[in-house]
């Protein structure tokens, strides 16, 4: 497989009252055509700034983003705001965290939807209509004619992220953002929502990027996760890979965090004490090295490089898990 | 689902909180009334940690209020320490309340953003005049010590200072001020990080044991609850489907909702096959219910008695109760 989008040493620093925030330190990923890709890490790891950095949202006198984002010969970093539109939805596409915010509440979804057909694919207001029902239908959404009337407070949380699945499809998009897609959903909706992603990624052929907190989430619908802590990606390999050889004892400890309906009760769940970096502050050391059980003086000391195991499997320690 | 009756009800030993027939509705304009909680019975016995789970919209979070008599209830009765709280006057509720105590989902709307954190710890105190000064600041200091806060650090701090993990052991610590002997949490983790997640849920288990409280702990995530809870209760349109121990509703739920919800949850393993079957669609609204088991419509196993006639909660196993005509085997 080629890679559809290879993004490399990405960096990006915010202007705050309070200085410099680090919310991106270098990220290098290449993503495959039709490949799954789960970020997984805490609030404040940069996961999410790197998707929306990536996407070319995060524009601003405040915003410095350095690196390469070569997306099919293009470098997206070198185009200005009227060139990268014409990328948004055709090409990248994101679909956000709340869905709730993220639609307009004083418009009827079939007139949001249809917006974006008849701008981008120029098609006239009865063949949008027509796709829009076409759209609603494939993401499986009951009585499409009829939400097309509706505003996005009529339709429940479930039924408002797949109508934002259905606007974010509506122009083929090659590479599909998902930024916490379910984590406002019921388990029963978040798991139909999974379902019917990972449906429409076959169907369509399209690259995704899943972000999340939850490694529970990506484990059955990826192919590759990256790990991010403090603005690093501190671990990468395929998902099979990432839970049987895990080498980063940060990727450990989420997994130990994770409570799981598959265990007994009683056994205390391993939380992560302390708190993430503060991204205002640049590591000397290991961004980890304060809540690692496992640091010693030289992960204070000096900062990790991402070591190759051999099979594209990346991790940044001194000290890993099952040793070198 | 949609189950009624008390089969589950034990008549010893004596529950330090008891619930029959509780019914809460809410007023719609020119429509009819909606029923978010219809006809719940449960007990909470002493030093359990109760869980109560369900979909958006079934009625757990409702409940929680109506056994604070936060919200003004039907009918059915709310005992606490043998004395049924929704028949008491305002004062005599009022006296009761410090023994039942809340936290709430969204700790940082919770908490007074003008007032700093030891006042907010403090102010139950206040309210009813307890101890001296020195007696109060100590006290306080003692409960945010418990829940890993430092007071010399974060005393004077207001709440916007603190990230969601933080006030959530703010509430904590308020909610702990009186000594209560109830403690109701709804959804007190499901707006936090993973990691963070499991910092709570330890931190409510060591209240829980220090200071002998038994909780209710209202949630939709059955992993989080299988891992802290001594039962679960499943909930349904405003109706009980399923009660019983963890382990028991994790592994063999009799009730398909139950199973539906269990498959539905993420295992972190990709060697687990991760088709999973999938309930489709949403419960359908409160305001119209159905006739027989609410569940039927979505239930893979369903037939003509279920529209028909309403399937009561029996004992399915030991302490295991199941409302359904066709349980799971």
């Amino acid at each position: 497989m080629s890679d559809l989008i290879s993004i490399s040493d990405l960096v990006v620093n915010f202007d705050t009252k309070r200085g410099t925030l680090h919310a991106v330190r270098g990220v290098s990923l290449n993503i495959a055509a039709g490949e799954s890709v789960g970020i997984v890490g805490e609030s404040g790891s940069g996961k999410t700034v790197f998707s929306r950095a990536t996407m070319g949202l995060l524009r601003g006198k405040r915003v410095h983003r350095t690196g390469k984002i070569m997306f099919e010969g293009t470098d997206l970093r070198s185009l200005d705001h009227d060139q990268i539109r014409d990328y948004w939805g055709t090409k990248i596409a994101m679909v956000f965290q709340d869905p709730m915010t993220a639609l307009n509440p004083v418009r009827r979804i079939g007139s949001q939807m249809s917006e974006s057909l008849v701008k981008r694919l120029g098609m006239s207001k009865e063949e949008a209509k027509k796709r829009s029902i076409e759209l609603l239908s494939q993401v499986r959404l009951p009585e499409p004619e009829l939400a097309l009337a509706k505003y996005p407070h009529q339709l429940s949380g479930g039924m408002r992220q797949r109508v934002m699945i259905a606007m974010s499809i509506a122009c083929n998009p090659k590479l599909l953002f998902a930024d916490e897609p379910t984590t406002a959903l019921d388990v029963t909706v978040q798991a139909q929502v999974l379902e019917l992603l990972a449906d429409l990624r076959k169907d369509m052929g399209m690259s995704m990027v899943i972000v999340t907190h939850d490694l529970g989430v990506v484990a059955g619908y990826t192919d590759r996760i990256a790990v991010m802590y403090g603005g690093e990606i501190v671990e990468l390999a395929t998902t099979t890979d990432l839970f049987a050889n895990v080498k980063m004892p940060y990727t450990e400890a989420l997994m130990n965090a994770i409570p799981r309906i598959d265990r007994k009760r009683g056994s205390s769940l391993s939380a992560i004490e302390g708190m993430p970096p503060d991204p205002t502050t640049t590591h000397t050391g290991c961004a980890f090295a304060a809540r690692c059980p496992y640091a010693q003086q030289k992960c204070r000391d000096e900062h990790p490089e991402l070591v190759d195991v051999g099979n594209g499997h990346l991790y940044r320690c001194f000290f890993p898990i099952g040793g070198k | 689902m949609a189950g009624t009756g008390k089969a589950h009800l034990r008549d010893s030993p004596t529950p330090i909180l008891r619930v029959e027939d509780l019914v809460i509705e809410y007023k719609t304009k020119g429509q009819l009334p909606v029923q978010a909680v219809s006809g719940v019975s449960l007990e909470v016995h002493s030093g359990e940690t109760l869980a109560i789970i369900g979909e958006s919209g079934c009625g757990k979070s409702t409940l929680g209020k109506g056994i604070l008599q936060l919200i003004e209830t039907q009918s059915g009765s709310v005992v606490f320490d043998g004395v049924d709280i929704t028949k008491l006057s305002k004062e005599d509720l009022r006296q009761t309340r410090p023994n039942i105590q809340m936290i709430f989902q969204d700790s940082i709307s919770s908490l007074d953003p003008h007032m700093t954190v030891s006042s907010i710890v403090e102010q139950p105190l206040k309210v009813w005049n307890r101890g001296n000064d020195e007696e109060r600041k100590n006290k306080v200091n003692d409960l945010l010590r418990s829940v890993g806060l430092d007071p010399e650090v974060v005393g004077d701090r207001k709440p916007s200072e603190f990230s969601g993990g933080q006030c959530q052991r703010i509430s904590i610590a308020r909610a702990l001020t009186l000594s209560p002997k109830v403690l109701i949490c709804d959804e007190p983790v499901s707006s936090l990080d993973v990691s963070i997640q499991a910092q709570i849920l330890n931190i409510l288990q060591e209240m829980k044991n220090r200071y002998g409280l038994s909780l209710v702990f209202i949630s939709h995530d059955l992993a989080v609850v299988r891992a802290i809870s001594t039962r679960i209760v499943v909930m349904y349109l405003g109706k009980i489907c399923e009660i019983a121990d963890p382990d028991t509703l994790c592994e063999t739920p009799r009730h398909h909702y139950t199973h539906a919800l269990v498959s539905s949850v993420p295992v972190p393993d990709p060697t687990i096959k991760n088709r999973r079957a999938v309930l489709q669609g949403e419960p359908p609204s409160p305001t119209n219910p159905l006739s027989g088991c609410r569940f039927r419509t979505r239930c893979p196993a369903a037939t003509e008695l279920c529209a028909t006639e309403e399937p009561q909660l029996r004992e399915a196993s030991a302490g295991n109760f199941v409302a359904c005509h066709h349980p799971r085997s």
